[in-house]
């Protein structure tokens, strides 16, 4: 029992400081990679149930672990770690994930704790109306009540619109998107400022897709990457060749075409959600600049 | 660890940007302003909630201890029903579910929603404390207060409740420190209260650790305050030699 117990203590050791060494290394090592993931982020990474992840980013990131395992010479095995937005970060540098492939919005702060991959997806804030409510754009706001999630960029995106414009409106925060949409849903809000991946996907779902639409001009433009460990030169060369590769060979709009525009398991809801431009351009033109600067290059 | 950023609560919540004094100018606030801010939530939901609490919890402790069957029966029904409903559920029951079946109650601002379904889930629970102190004392006392040609209700002023009020101030203080680390449900339903500053902030900054401690720090401090001015108003009504009265 004791020889057991200072075993598992013995592995728990070496988990704690594998963070340190590189991941390619780590990975061959052990023979398992373990993927970060999301419960539910749009189409991008969310579960069907059980241990099963698929989405988007997922679909990207297995593409990637095929290089992986050709760059290593050795099959991997591939296991699924659920992450949150607050536990996301640590669990990378602590080393439980090796590569996160959810929503993370790739900016300057997180940017000193841990590296991005070239930007794969853009995403653009905009709000979710009623069709017969007359709100247009952000100016049609005055008076309104505009809901927004509680521990999102979209609160600060809208206090900065607010105080540009000098808007006068009333905020209402949900707890989670789902309770956003309803504040929406029931009249109690307006509008809905978010994510517009995430608003295409709580309209996909909602009881009746045709009572909402999306308006407005894009209150802000996020490059969300795929996130290694800082400065993992070995894994992000991967995971970037494979990016490009998959653009090279025009799969990577097929991959789009078949989580934004298809009907996705398991509801068939369809997420309805053109490629941007800002996507498509930074597709051609890969890079992973963190949100301020990437901002600023779109708007330029 | 080690590598603390406390700056980040003199920081602008528009760009940023570090302000001197700490505190921003121009309708532009610093996180720590927001944090106050905050915080003067927190406190006004759980005081006005603690109001309503322990006035309803009396009423219906007290209605079920008295003779009439009705009124035992309307007592224990409320304390059920709040008492077994988490407390969570409650606040959504109210803010979405009732509103939507009595539409004028959408008009009502949800910080009284808030107000009355903390206070009347808190009443539950002081009621029942209630109902024990009372039961506690001897039924002599009670038969006495009748004997003597007070009403039912005067044997209630003068005879039972100063003393089963004097019994549960201590599981009252727990009940009043709870009401404060309770109030932390208000951010579902849209109040600017400490839970909600620190996950937005949070996420705003990148300084989890920071923010989470100071906002612990005050809930710490306020249900401390309750403490301390629980044992003072104790130590003050204590009747030597009676039950509760110590010393």
């Amino acid at each position: 029992m004791f020889k057991k117990s200072i075993l598992v203590l013995v592995a728990a050791l070496a988990v704690g400081v594998a963070y340190a060494q590189d991941t390619l290394k780590k990975v061959k090592d052990s023979g398992t990679i373990t993927m970060g993931v999301r419960e539910s982020s749009g189409v991008l990474s969310y579960t069907l149930g059980g241990s099963k992840y698929v989405g988007y980013h997922v679909a990207i990131c297995e593409k990637a672990i095929e290089n992986i395992e050709k760059a290593i010479g050795k099959k991997l095995n591939v296991q699924f770690q659920p992450v949150t937005s607050q536990n996301r970060i640590p669990l990378m540098q602590n080393g439980t994930i090796d590569i996160e492939c959810g929503s993370t919005t790739n900016n300057a702060t997180r940017q000193k704790d841990v590296s991005f991959a070239n930007t794969t997806f853009v995403e653009e804030v905009r709000m979710v109306v009623k069709p017969d409510s007359n709100i247009k754009s952000i100016a049609d706001l005055k008076g309104k009540t505009v809901a927004t999630t509680t521990g999102t960029t979209s609160v600060q995106t809208l206090r900065k619109n607010k105080r540009a414009e000098s808007l006068e409106f009333k905020e209402l925060f949900g707890k989670d998107h789902s309770d956003s949409f309803l504040l929406v849903e029931s009249g109690r809000a307006d509008a809905f400022v978010m994510d517009g991946s995430l608003l295409a996907g709580l309209i996909a779902r909602s009881k009746n897709p045709k009572d909402f639409k999306i308006v407005g001009e894009v209150l802000s433009v996020e490059p969300i990457a795929i996130m290694t460990r800082k400065d993992d030169e070995g894994l992000l060369k991967i995971v970037n060749a494979t990016i490009a590769e998959l653009v090279k060979s025009g799969e990577i709009f097929k991959i789009y075409d078949k989580w934004f525009m298809q009907p996705t398991v398991p509801s068939g809801a369809v997420v309805n959600l053109p490629m941007s431009d800002a996507l498509r351009n930074v597709l051609k033109h890969p890079n992973n600049l963190p949100a301020e600067e990437f901002a600023k290059k779109v708007a330029s | 660890m080690g590598n603390w950023d406390w700056q980040v609560f003199c920081k602008n919540t528009i760009d940023g940007e570090v302000m001197p004094r700490c505190f921003g100018s121009g309708g532009d606030i610093t996180y720590l302003q927001w944090m106050l801010s905050a915080w003067g939530w927190t406190i006004s939901v759980s005081l006005l909630a603690l109001v309503v609490a322990v006035v309803v919890g009396s009423l219906m402790g007290i209605l079920r201890t008295t003779p009439s069957k009705t009124l035992i029966l309307i007592g224990n029904a409320w304390t059920e029903l709040f008492r077994n409903i988490p407390l969570l559920v409650q606040i959504f029951l109210w803010y979405h579910v009732i509103p939507s079946l009595f539409l004028p109650l959408q008009k009502v601002p949800s910080f009284l929603l808030v107000v009355l379904a903390l206070g009347f889930f808190t009443s539950a629970r002081i009621a029942e404390q209630v109902k024990a102190g009372i039961e506690s004392l001897s039924k002599g006392q009670r038969y006495a207060g009748l004997a003597i040609g007070l009403t039912l209700p005067q044997t209630y002023r003068f005879v039972l409740l100063p003393m089963a009020f004097r019994i549960v101030i201590p599981p009252l203080t727990s009940e009043s420190m709870n009401i404060i680390k309770n109030s932390s449900v208000a951010f579902a339903v849209s109040i600017s209260e400490l839970t909600m500053f620190a996950m937005q902030a949070q996420e705003e900054t990148s300084r989890g650790i920071e923010i989470y401690l100071a906002v612990s720090l005050l809930y710490f401090v306020s249900a401390f305050a309750v403490n301390r001015v629980a044992l003072f108003i104790e130590n003050r009504v204590q009747v030597p030699g009676m039950i509760g009265g110590g010393k």
